[in-house]
């Protein structure tokens, strides 16, 4: 079970560097660090097993042996549980993109955490495995668990850790997410136990149920249980309204989680889940789907463009980058789904470092409002010269990787729906006005004469230019994340057909 | 040669991320060797292209990489050089390291030096990629990274909010454009399965028929961005605001270069322009309309930039004439003569503001032929190109543009006549603004003259401008071979002489001051018109209510989450209902038997009712 490892590592990792703490101070980050490092390498040395050529091979949906790695074993063998993981392209680049972010998220809480070190740097190991887990698992019972497993180290990180008004944003979160894995829960339930009919037993893993039968309004019903619990989590206009208080809330180290991994989670389960199990309902809700994506983009936008608050014009800009993704995935067209996913890649990054400066920028103000800033590029060149570049990286800069990402989108939804392409692409307007507006009001005006503040460090300098180097190369050269994603896009769109 | 092409836009960006990694701790003189030296190597590479150029004229194309491969789309990191190609690239190297150069000189007591010269080195750099592009995605990456750097540069003096806000304009506007453009990509690449601009020629040739639905559209669409990009009507509104940023910025990237991007664009796709008549008469009345109301701005404003601004806003619309009547040589011509003639103002103009302790009112200057001499031949010398004198070389651009539109059938006279009265008030509020800071009495004394790395660029410009008409373009197999005819007889005569008038009237009222026209200008009704012209014919104020306020009303009403209401309504109901049940939970016993009573009736009730 090589695959399980990569998940085993992390809660080990996190029980860890929770003692590692107790028994000396500040070693948990340093645990964390060496945890995810050991995790990456091992991640390494599996795909460096992987035989080439299988990379080129379009995966078939049902068949184990064209993934690049797929294991089985048996749980629950009376309900038909397995413990099933499997890894593909599309997986594997989720999962790299959460080990970097992981990185990042450590170096964000270096000192801005100083109570309970060691439980903190447990929770945020936790949630990566549980999200490593989400996009690892084919069985849907094994898939549910490592849901609320992500779910609720991530509440006890907002709820201990966040800002002033941390209790009711953990709680919102929770309530929002496991309202909609109710939903979700229900729907696996009854997707299974109609399954069952026509397979002759009960089978929670993937490969059985991608041969449901479901139709009409059952199937109908059981898709929304599923594109409720992923739109809630993406998030998707109208269940969006947790993530701007859970970002605003939350600890730096958790809005870098939130936005550069969690929201992804959502639009995995969409393109892995929603779609290829209910392609006929899902072809009927393409459109409201859509709809919704299109709305979130211009909502998003506007509402970014309201806010007086830092981290919540950031959130808001993420629902409205978030809509581009359910466009891309509901276009269902290779170029649009390509899209989606670079937009996964690429907003992971860029909303990254903008929370890390969000961050930096309260630990050195102790504030978040927009208004008490200003000028801040002549105190802070570096960190305004950061920020500059993932501003202009978010409102989709040709050049780096936000770009390819929606370009990719818009072209591909132009060619099944023009007029929603036109609606989408006035995000890349509204886009432009509440992007300079953060940047006007927190870098440019007049600075304060009297403020002296420390810009970034050395260790903070390293992750961002890392960041800004990894958004230059998805913008200049993305074909590696397109290749890998290829196979399965083909697949998928090759047995799905919207 | 082929792998020198790649140089030309290489060596400036390369300068640029030196200048970004070392953060402003290269001291000024080796900023300046860098900055204005790697855009002078690129100005050399150029130069040898042209020559080599001249003897081989054969277009080629040079695949660096893929950019992407997703299906059949997939647009590459590619230039394709052609003549049209050598012509901006030699104006954006050539007049671009003039203006580096100047700058260094221009900029020197400014504690950014360095992050000027970043800017500026990104904004060649982009420039040059938007000319050498061979697809339209990659040309759309020059064209947003140029609008970046506009942005950058507008805004360069960050703690004034007022630059910040101009610089916003400047980027919102344009994207306005922008996004039309990228919507007419989407629709050429949905159709014709290719944005590789020369396969797109052949691809529209083939699979659509002149004056279609989807020519027009598309070409429609691409106008949209030309349209942003060159401040022309209705988009042009950022212009005047972008003055904000130091005045060589304005030089290069508002008057010589940048802002004649979308006349580029429609000279790089006019196969498809051609295809869409409608769109051609649409860009050329875009451009009368656009020239006129800029010229009569630019007569009723102050502020020297300003007026530059609108003649720029005004003399792209000569070149968007000279698109529309199908002139494409005459409107790239014009675009080269206009930017030698208008970066020399500018420079000019940034060195009496220089000189005159950043003064930027015509009325508080005066007198300055005799006090700045450098300064006052060459605003003399590019006033009389932009007004188009006899021999100057805005004279043979615009005398191109203006006899072919004359023969353009039915709508050629009209556009003729709005061209002809537009060369008249340029005349005029070019000579207005010489008579009226270089002669009369002084009212600000110069407290500097510029040196060298200021004269320098200023002299060779004038050269430019004077001589620019004799520089022979080698774009006879990049544009149709059948161009316009041009008008002949008293048409002619009247397109050749008829600046001359503008300058005369300029003389009479405000050298000689033998018209009086203060009575005339002071009427009620006339103030109120001159009011309406200096505010750009109130466009701003129009945007401002129609678009602006609107917006920023929209998110401040939705700022606190409309949808969230639903889910508090949700937390509201169930706060409720359990205070409803806890206040049922009341201790009192006759209560308790008395809901007993009644819900021992319902459920009978009930019972009764089901059976």
């Amino acid at each position: 079970m090589e695959l399980a490892n990569l998940i085993v590592i992390f809660l080990f990792g996190g029980l860890l560097a929770w003692l590692a703490e107790m028994m000396m101070e500040n070693s948990a980050r340093w645990v964390s660090l060496l945890t995810i490092a050991l995790c990456s390498a091992y991640l390494w040395r599996l795909v460096g097993h992987i035989p080439a050529e299988l990379f080129h091979i379009n995966p078939v949906a049902n068949q184990a042996g064209t993934w690049l790695m797929h294991h089985q074993m048996n749980w629950i063998p009376r309900f038909g549980v397995s413990f099933e993981l499997a890894m593909d392209g599309l997986s594997l680049l989720l999962i790299v993109l959460t080990l970097f972010l992981g990185v990042v998220a450590v170096v964000s809480s270096w000192a801005e955490v100083d109570h309970h070190r060691g439980f903190f740097q447990a929770n945020l190991l936790w949630t990566l495995a549980g999200v490593i887990g989400v996009f690892l698992a084919l069985d849907l019972f094994l898939f549910f668990l490592f849901w609320e497993v992500m779910l609720v180290p991530m509440y006890l990180l907002i709820a201990i850790w966040g800002h002033e008004g941390k209790a009711h944003a953990a709680m919102k979160f929770f309530i929002f997410t496991q309202v909609s894995g109710l939903l979700m829960l229900l729907a696996i339930i009854v997707l299974v136990v109609l399954s069952a009919e026509t397979l002759g037993r009960y089978s929670f893993s993937y490969f059985d149920l991608l041969q449901n039968d479901l139709s009409g309004g059952v199937a109908t019903m059981v898709m929304l249980g599923f594109f409720v619990a992923f739109t809630v989590k993406l998030p998707g206009v109208p269940f969006h309204t947790w993530l701007p208080d859970a970002h605003t809330q939350a600890p730096t180290a958790g809005s870098v989680l939130l936005a550069g991994i969690l929201l992804k989670t959502g639009a995995y389960g969409l393109l892995r889940f929603t779609v290829p199990l209910f392609p006929e309902a899902a072809l009927q809700f393409a459109p409201i789907a859509m709809g919704l994506g299109a709305a979130g983009v211009v909502y998003g936008a506007v509402l970014a463009f309201g806010q007086s608050d830092f981290k919540r014009l950031v959130a808001y800009s993420s629902v409205s980058h978030m809509g581009f993704v359910l466009l891309g995935i509901f276009a269902w067209n290779h170029l649009a789904i390509q899209g989606a996913v670079m937009q996964m890649v690429a907003h992971g990054l860029s909303t990254a470092a903008l929370f890390m400066i969000a961050g930096a920028l309260q630990q050195r103000l102790h504030t978040r409002d927009l208004g008490a800033m200003g000028g801040l590029w002549h105190n802070m060149p570096r960190m305004g010269a950061l920020a500059l570049f993932f501003i202009v990286a978010s409102l989709g800069l040709p050049g780096m990787g936000n770009f390819v990402a929606e370009f990719l989108i818009l072209v591909g939804l132009f060619q099944s729906m023009p007029w929603m392409a036109v609606v989408a692409a006035l995000g890349l307007i509204t886009g432009a006005i509440y992007s300079l507006r953060l940047m006007q009001e927190a870098f440019q005006g007049k600075p304060d004469a009297h403020r002296t503040l420390p810009d970034f460090g050395p260790l903070e300098m390293t992750v961002m230019i890392a960041m800004v180097i990894g958004l230059l190369w998805l913008g200049l050269y993305p074909q590696p994340v397109l290749d890998l994603a290829q196979p399965v896009i083909n697949s998928l769109t090759a047995e799905v057909q919207l | 040669m082929l792998q020198n092409t790649v140089l030309i836009p290489l060596l400036p960006l390369l300068s640029a991320v030196i200048l970004i990694a070392t953060a402003g701790r290269l001291p000024k003189r080796l900023v300046a060797t860098l900055g204005a030296g790697s855009v002078g190597l690129s100005a050399i590479l150029v130069a040898q292209l042209s020559i080599a150029w001249l003897d081989n004229p054969v277009p080629y194309s040079l695949h660096l990489w893929t950019w992407m491969s997703v299906g059949d789309f997939q647009p590459g990191i590619a230039f394709y050089v052609d003549g049209l190609t050598v012509v901006m690239m030699s104006v954006i190297t050539g007049v671009g390291f003039l203006i580096h150069l100047y700058s260094t000189e221009f900029m020197q007591d400014d504690d950014d030096y360095s992050r000027y010269f970043t800017y500026m080195n990104l904004f060649v750099g982009a420039m040059l990629i938007l000319v050498l592009a061979d697809n339209l995605l990659l040309l759309y990456l020059g064209w947003e990274g140029v609008g970046v750097c506009s942005y950058l540069l507008v805004g360069f003096w960050y703690k004034d909010p007022a630059n910040g806000a101009a610089a916003r304009k400047a980027f919102i506007v344009t994207r306005i454009g922008d996004t039309a453009m990228a919507l007419g990509l989407f629709l050429l690449f949905t159709e014709l399965r290719t944005l590789e601009i020369q396969q797109l020629a052949a691809a529209a040739n083939l699979q659509w028929e002149p004056g279609g639905n989807l020519p027009i559209l598309a070409c429609a669409l691409l106008l949209g961005g030309a349209v942003g990009k060159s401040a022309q009507l209705p988009l042009h509104t950022w212009l005047p605001d972008a003055m904000a940023g130091p005045t060589p910025v304005s030089a290069l990237i508002h008057a010589a270069t940048m802002v004649t991007a979308g006349v580029y664009l429609i000279a790089r796709t006019h196969a498809l322009f051609l295809m869409a008549p409608p769109v051609m008469l649409a860009v050329a009345i875009i451009g009368v309309a656009t020239l006129l109301l800029a010229a009569f701005t630019a007569l009723n404003q102050t502020d020297i930039k300003r007026i530059l601004a609108y003649s720029t806003i005004s003399q792209i619309g000569y070149m968007f004439l000279a698109l529309g009547v199908g002139a494409f040589s005459a409107g790239i011509f014009h675009l080269m003569t206009h930017a030698f003639f208008k970066a020399l103002l500018f420079l000019a103009a940034g060195a009496v503001i220089h000189c005159l302790h950043h003064e930027h009112n015509i009325f508080r200057m005066g007198g300055l032929r005799t006090r700045l001499p450098v300064v006052f031949w060459s605003f003399l010398i590019g006033s009389a190109a932009l007004a188009a004198l006899p021999f100057t070389s805005g004279w043979y651009s615009k005398d191109e543009i203006l006899l072919a539109t004359w023969t353009m059938p039915w709508a050629g006279p009209w556009l003729w006549a709005g061209g002809i009265l537009g060369a008249i008030l340029t005349a005029l509020y070019s000579f207005r603004l010489v008579f009226i800071v270089f002669w009369g009495e002084a009212k600000t004394e110069p407290d500097r003259q510029p040196e060298w790395r200021m004269a320098g660029p200023l002299a060779l410009l004038c050269l430019l401008s004077v001589v620019g008409g004799f520089i022979a373009q080698p774009l006879d197999q990049v544009f149709p071979a059948h161009q316009p005819e041009h008008a002949t007889g008293a048409v002619a005569w009247i397109t050749m002489g008829i600046a001359i008038l503008g300058v005369i009237v300029a003389y009479l009222i405000y050298l000689s001051k033998q018209w009086s026209v203060e009575a005339g200008l002071n009427s009620p009704g006339m103030s109120r018109l001159r009011e309406f012209w200096y505010s750009g014919w109130g466009m701003d104020r129009f945007y401002d209510s129609l678009f602006v306020s609107p917006y920023k009303t929209l998110a401040r009403i939705m700022r606190n989450e409309p949808i969230d209401q639903l889910y508090n309504g949700i937390v509201q109901l169930s706060l409720w209902l359990h205070g409803w049940l806890s206040d049922q939970q009341s201790g009192q016993l006759r209560r308790y038997a008395a809901s007993m009573v009644v819900g021992l009736i319902l459920l009978v009730a009930v019972l009764a009712g089901a059976r």
